[in-house]
């Protein structure tokens, strides 16, 4: 059974804003669909009924499918697909992590139309472009008709959750558009790492990115991202404020990770994974992923 | 309804679609290009692959109007691809103008020349790397593999695996397709060079007789390549119905109340039919009659079928369902084969009379107390493993459609033809004559396809509407509804002198049946009669319960049974030399079965028992590699772990096991063997052609099959137990020499010779320098009104029944196998990295069929130790999707080393016994036994679960 009588495929974010509003609630956007549609179909086996009136596709939005440069900051279009942040030789080397993540995201056939955008967009705590970009300090631009005008606003990642796979973003009448990142310069590295299960779903147990900034052999600058460890995609602060303005030994390691683990509210989720694997985990990932981005930076 | 227009395969084409409807639809359904196969629609399997403007996208959800004003590129257009680039060779692209046309025979595969120019690389290279099996994922596979190529014309295996990670094939044909992508690549950078037929490098066999022994390509290998292969869904007829069925909402209820009036006044609803409309045997069922075809009283499990409906389109057939309003009364679930067993548990299916005890089954010999009270050490352990899935990668299909004469047709893909021929009348109350079962290409079984699954329920629609009705189940419905491999506790104690010699062997297996019968009787009793292992222990006692319960059915799946009592004892095996600190394959070797050792049945073994050299191969292929391979990762663990195994050929236990086969001779000097026995990707035809051709005389090529139609074929049995190449084999090599002594009495005239000194080989019949074609001999034949046709019914040894003295299996096979594991200390993480296997499969008829059977056995007990488990929680399946079902794709895929042990069996057709099953065995064991060597913990419990693992290493516990 579909989950949906029409498809859009409007060119331009007017165009598509308008056809959401017409359809006043009873249309959703649509990227990829690689978990739309794939979840609305497992929803329909559970008994949901959910309908929408018509599908409205961003993927041929123009320029929507660009990478590209612009006021200082690396730019993805709300078409870009996975296969496309894999491949880019800019993403490779000035967002590490974000290549690293989007290279782990199912198989190459989902990654040649699943987006970064819809990624974002579903909202899970564990998607790994999302722990990557939220490493990344990253910042989502989110379109919406006010009054007939299309308003583009730029809004920090971490503000579009707002639980498990809900978002702040209202797919019925606002498009995230774009996302973008500044991209790393010299004494700067990422990374991204994470543990899957074999068995069962295909999410993370736990995935972790992390960005430094090297000055004279300290962390002049640490972010840590991790999920799922909370409801939300999640920043381990306490432990960025404490590796802060250190210099990293096996020691300092050793702390941090004991703050990680303390600060990360990690839960057991069933067939996927326990409470006490998580934690045993969260050090090993940071130890994996802060080395080497420690080693990119140098 | 909307337009569509797009470039497909070259062509441009423009269609009328739905709005909502997804590429692999359109393409199939609309434009007739059922080469483009659905096996999830969930994007997990990659069966549907074709590629978008240069991109290959999973186009069961790729919305049709996506793909607007775009270049599509199917398995169709693949060869016209590379015949393009090749001046002179011109094919026709592949769009079908009639969708679903639809010839009167059953499926006859033609052997073809797969030098063709016609092919693209990869399939010609697929074809003769033996990568293709069943062939459901090869168009997907194909297709994602053309896109790699085309980006990079020499990948490694590493870049193999990362393209090919999400295309999965159940068959596991992993190391076949690496090494074909490959010499493809190789052949593409090099075009204008001719092709080369690359032999794989295959285990070293016995010379080859003209035909046996040559590992020759899959009569079906280029239909399967191109496209062309016909499963079920790809047919279709004129007015046809899509069925659905609505399934029950509980695992057990009683039905109350059952109301279709809504569901049958919906516009598009031609029948809505429940268990008030089944004219005949209200049950089916294979051995046992306790399977409703529509449920009366109660339903007992979620994938019970309560009503069906038959619809002008599948949506609205879907829709129906939603309109039938039935009333439960919900009952106490039965979720485990333990409880079950209590007398104060609630009755799930009273089907045998017992109670919830589907059966009991006890094997003793000797005495157990005095074999313990002899043993100097003593191991005890319960071990747990789940149910597991077949995951065939084709959902099961079923048209069923009223011939002209009133008779019943139903199309599928079955394990058992005339199984399903004789269920479908009994429900039906027709007589057997009436029903006509046309067995279509099958994509993948497994044992999974030997029940019945909407052939009856295609049939009753049929016959309600007088129009054709399919029935294509999703992959959801297919997960639900299907029998699994039992879930099992065993308790396996193992009583051993000082010096390793084994005393006593004691099990006590709970087998989880389910809510029906199947085939859990002969599985579990499989279970029990292989639970002390391929060893001669002269004290064993055996008590298993096969018991139903609210979860799914448990029937057949390659292993039956032997799989899951296999990792008990074989774990148990393993921990008995760590316990007398001995060498692993040295404890086996003592104990193994040979000539003259009795089974734990009884049975002495006369013959064929080739295990002691399996363990010698692989023993000393380990030790080679363990000397020269001492280096590795300091950050990860690597071991070795052992396990041996042995699995009967045949059905056994006194079972009449017999099949038919029937060759014809043509004055073109062909032949066409016919049976109806299953191709499900092991590759059947490829043996009936080959002993059919060895025993004519005849060139491989001029051999065609004719599988599965009860109308044209006889009886070939079920397709079960590792038996067909034994019973169908010995078959139709006795139908060919039948044949062949009518053909000899007309060419002894014209060669003035006896019969007897005849020569029969490449198409020539010869006596002393003079000679006849085949194709002659068979015309004068006619002209003399000798019959050109030859019909042989086998009849396998006779056995005995398990607590009967005698025999229980004409034959056993016999494997030996080693596993290089690497774990991650930090994770728990598990990777198999090298099987060493050694099999003992009597005669290798086709090596190369051989080594498909051997990697994709090893492949799916990988699964079984590492990467699957079908969760059923209080009766609800949670394993729902591929997407919460995860099999072992090309990225798990370990080196492996296989040797084959030929100890011939005087009965099996050329001294070949069964291999379907065997190679599947020993593998879980294998790794767990490794996982102990590399980290000191046991697993008890399947799969292999490393969160338990890592937090068992951390914790210090020596078992999980």
């Amino acid at each position: 059974m579909k989950a949906f009588d029409n498809y859009h495929l409007p060119t331009s974010v007017n165009e598509a804003l308008t056809l959401l509003a017409q359809y006043d609630g009873r249309a959703r956007v649509i990227a990829g669909g690689t978990d739309l549609l794939v979840d609305a179909q497992a929803e329909y086996y559970e008994g949901q009924r959910s309908h929408f009136d018509a599908l409205v596709d961003v993927t041929f939005l123009a320029d929507a499918n660009e990478i590209r440069a612009q006021d200082g900051f690396i730019v993805i279009g709300c078409g870009v697909t996975h296969t496309q942040i894999v491949a880019s030789k800019r993403i490779q080397q000035t967002a590490t992590a974000l290549a690293e993540a989007s290279a782990v995201v199912g198989g190459p056939q989902v990654r040649n139309v699943a987006t970064l955008c819809g990624n974002v967009a579903h909202a899970l705590p564990a998607a790994d472009g999302t722990v990557a970009l939220m490493a990344l300090d990253a910042f989502a631009q989110v379109s919406s008709l006010q009054s007939h005008v299309i308003s583009n606003q730029w809004k920090p990642l971490a503000t579009l959750f707002k639980g498990p796979a809900k978002s702040a973003v209202d797919s019925t009448r606002e498009i995230i558009t774009a996302l973008r990142f500044r991209p790393l310069g010299e004494h700067e590295g990422s990374a991204f790492a994470r543990v899957m299960r074999p068995q069962g779903v295909a999410l993370p147990i736990l995935g972790m990115a992390v960005k430094v900034e090297i000055r004279e052999q300290r962390l002049a600058q640490v972010a840590i991202s991790a999920g799922p460890v909370a409801p939300i995609p999640f920043r381990a602060k306490q432990t960025e404020e404490f590796l802060r303005g250190k210099i990293l030994d096996d020691e300092l390691l050793r702390q941090a990770a004991q703050i990680l683990t303390n600060e990360a509210q990690p839960r057991t989720s069933a067939h996927r994974a326990t409470k006490e694997y998580r934690h045993e985990l969260l050090p090993v990932l940071l130890k994996r992923t802060l080395t080497q981005a420690l080693e990119r930076a140098r | 309804m909307t337009n569509l227009n797009m470039t497909v395969n070259g062509k441009p084409i423009s269609i009328e679609i739905e709005a909502n409807e997804y590429l692999a639809a359109a393409l199939r359904y609309k434009l007739g290009l059922t080469g483009t196969k659905i096996g999830c629609d969930e994007a997990e399997c990659g069966a549907c692959t074709v590629i978008v403007n240069g991109t290959p996208v999973d186009s069961c959800i790729y919305p049709a109007l996506k793909a607007q004003g775009a270049e599509v590129l199917t398995i169709e257009g693949l060869a016209q691809t590379w015949a393009a680039t090749e001046p002179g060779v011109a094919t026709e692209p592949g769009v079908a103008t009639e969708p679903g046309v639809v010839t009167e025979q059953g499926v006859v595969t033609e052997p073809g020349s797969v030098t063709t120019p016609a092919l693209h690389p990869l399939q010609a290279h697929f074809i003769h790397q033996g990568a293709l099996q069943c062939g459901y994922c090869t168009p997907g596979m194909l297709m994602q593999s053309k896109h790699l190529l085309d980006h990079n014309p020499n990948p490694t295996t590493d870049e193999i695996k990362v393209a090919l990670k999400d295309t999965l094939c159940r068959c596991g044909a992993y190391v076949a397709i690496m090494n074909a992508i490959q010499f493809a690549a190789e052949e593409m950078r090099e075009p204008n060079a001719a092709r080369q037929t690359v032999i794989p490098n295959l285990p070293a066999t016995k010379a080859p007789l003209d035909v046996i022994g040559k590992p020759l390509p899959r009569p079906d290998a280029i239909a399967k390549a191109t496209g062309a292969a016909k499963y079920t869904d790809d047919y279709a007829f004129p007015d046809m119905l899509w069925g659905a069925t609505l399934r029950a909402k509980f695992p057990h209820a009683k039905i109350l109340k059952l109301d279709v009036a809504q569901a049958q006044a919906l516009p598009g609803v031609r029948a809505v039919l429940t268990h008030h409309d089944v004219p005949g045997s209200k049950n089916h069922g294979l051995i046992y009659n306790d399977w409703p075809v529509l449920c009366y009283d109660k339903v007992r499990y979620q994938g019970d079928a309560v009503a069906i409906v038959a619809a002008d389109t599948r949506e609205i057939a879907q829709r129906a369902l939603d309109l039938i309003e039935v009333a439960y009364e919900p009952l106490p679930v039965v979720d485990n084969p333990v409880d079950a067993l209590k007398p104060e548990t609630i009755i799930v299916n009273d089907g045998t009379g017992h109670g919830n005890l589907l059966k009991h089954i006890h094997v003793e010999k000797g005495d157990i107390d005095k074999g313990f009270a002899e043993a100097d050490v003593i191991i005890e352990n319960e071990y747990h493993s789940p149910f597991y899935e077949h995951a065939f990668m084709e959902p099961e299909c079923s048209i069923g459609r009223v011939l002209e004469n009133g008779r019943i047709e139903v199309i599928c893909g079955s394990q058992i033809p005339y199984e399903d021929r004789r269920q479908i009348a009994a429900a039906l109350n027709m007589e057997e004559r009436e029903v006509r079962v046309r067995g279509a290409l099958i994509g993948g079984g497994f044992g999974g396809k030997e029940d019945i699954a909407a052939q009856i329920h295609v049939a009753l629609l049929a016959k309600a509407t007088g129009r054709p009705v399919k029935m294509l189940y999703s992959r959801h419905e297919s997960l639900v509804s299907h029998p699994k491999r039992h879930a099992t506790v065993i308790r396996v104690k193992t009583g051993a002198k000082q010096d390793g010699t084994l005393v006593a062997s004691q099990a006590t297996i709970y087998g989880d049946s389910g809510a029906y019968a199947s085939l859990g009787d002969k599985v579990m009793t499989r279970a029990a009669t292989h639970a002390a292992g391929p060893y001669a222990v002269p004290n064993v006692k055996i008590d298993c319960y096969a018991m139903y319960t609210n979860n799914p059915p448990a029937g057949a799946f390659r292993g039956f049974g032997v799989t899951q009592s296999a990792f008990a004892v074989e774990s148990n095996m393993d921990e008995l030399a760590h316990q007398l600190n001995m060498d692993p394959f040295e404890l086996r070797r003592m104990n193994a079965l040979r000539i003259g050792s009795t089974t734990s049945t009884g049975q002495v073994v006369k013959e064929s028992a080739g295990l002691l050299e399996c363990i010698r191969l692989v023993e000393q292929e380990v030790k080679r590699q363990r000397d020269s391979n001492l280096q590795s990762p300091v950050s990860k663990l690597q071991s070795w772990g052992f396990a041996a195994a042995f699995k009967n050929t045949g059905l056994g236990g006194g079972a009449p096991d017999k099949s038919a086969a029937e060759v014809e001779v043509f004055e073109d000097g062909t032949a066409e063997v016919r049976s109806s026995a299953a191709e499900i990707g092991q590759g059947l035809p490829t043996v009936l052609a080959m002993i059919t051709a060895e025993e004519l005389g005849l060139p491989y090529e001029n051999v065609r099959v004719l599988l599965s139609d009860t109308d044209l074929t006889p009886d070939g049995g079920p397709t079960t137990a590792s038996r067909q190449t034994f019973v169908t084999g010995n078959a139709a090599r006795y139908a060919a020499k039948g044949m062949r002594e009518i053909l000899a009495e007309t060419a002894s005239e014209y060669l003035d010779a006896a019969p007897a000194q005849l020569t029969f080989k490449d198409g020539y019949v010869s006596q002393n320098g003079h000679k006849l074609p085949f194709a002659e001999i068979v015309k004068r034949a006619r002209q003399e009104n000798r019959p050109t046709r030859y019909l042989h019914e086998y009849f396998a040894p006779a056995t005995k029944p398990l607590g009967v003295e005698g025999d229980m299996h004409f034959g056993f096979s016999y494997a030996a196998q080693a596993a290089l594991i690497e774990l991650d200390p930090d994770t728990g993480e598990t990777h198999v990295l090298k099987i060493v296997t050694a099999t003992d499969i009597g005669r290798a008829l086709n090596p190369l069929a051989l080594q498909g059977q051997v990697e994709g056995g090893i492949m799916m007990c990988l699964g079984n130790a590492l990467t699957e488990e079908f969760i059923v929680e209080k009766g609800k399946v949670w394993s729902d999707l591929f997407a919460k079902y995860k099999m072992p794709s090309i990225k798990h895929t370990p080196e492996i080393v296989s040797f084959i042990v030929e100890d011939e069996i005087s009965a099996g057709p050329f001294g070949a016994k069964g291999v379907g099953e065997i190679s599947s065995i020993p593998t879980t064991p294998a790794i767990t036994n490794a996982i102990y060597n590399a980290c000191g913990v046991r697993v008890r419990r399947l799969p292999v679960d490393q969160d338990a693992l890592l937090l068992a290493m951390r914790a210090g516990k020596l078992e999980t």
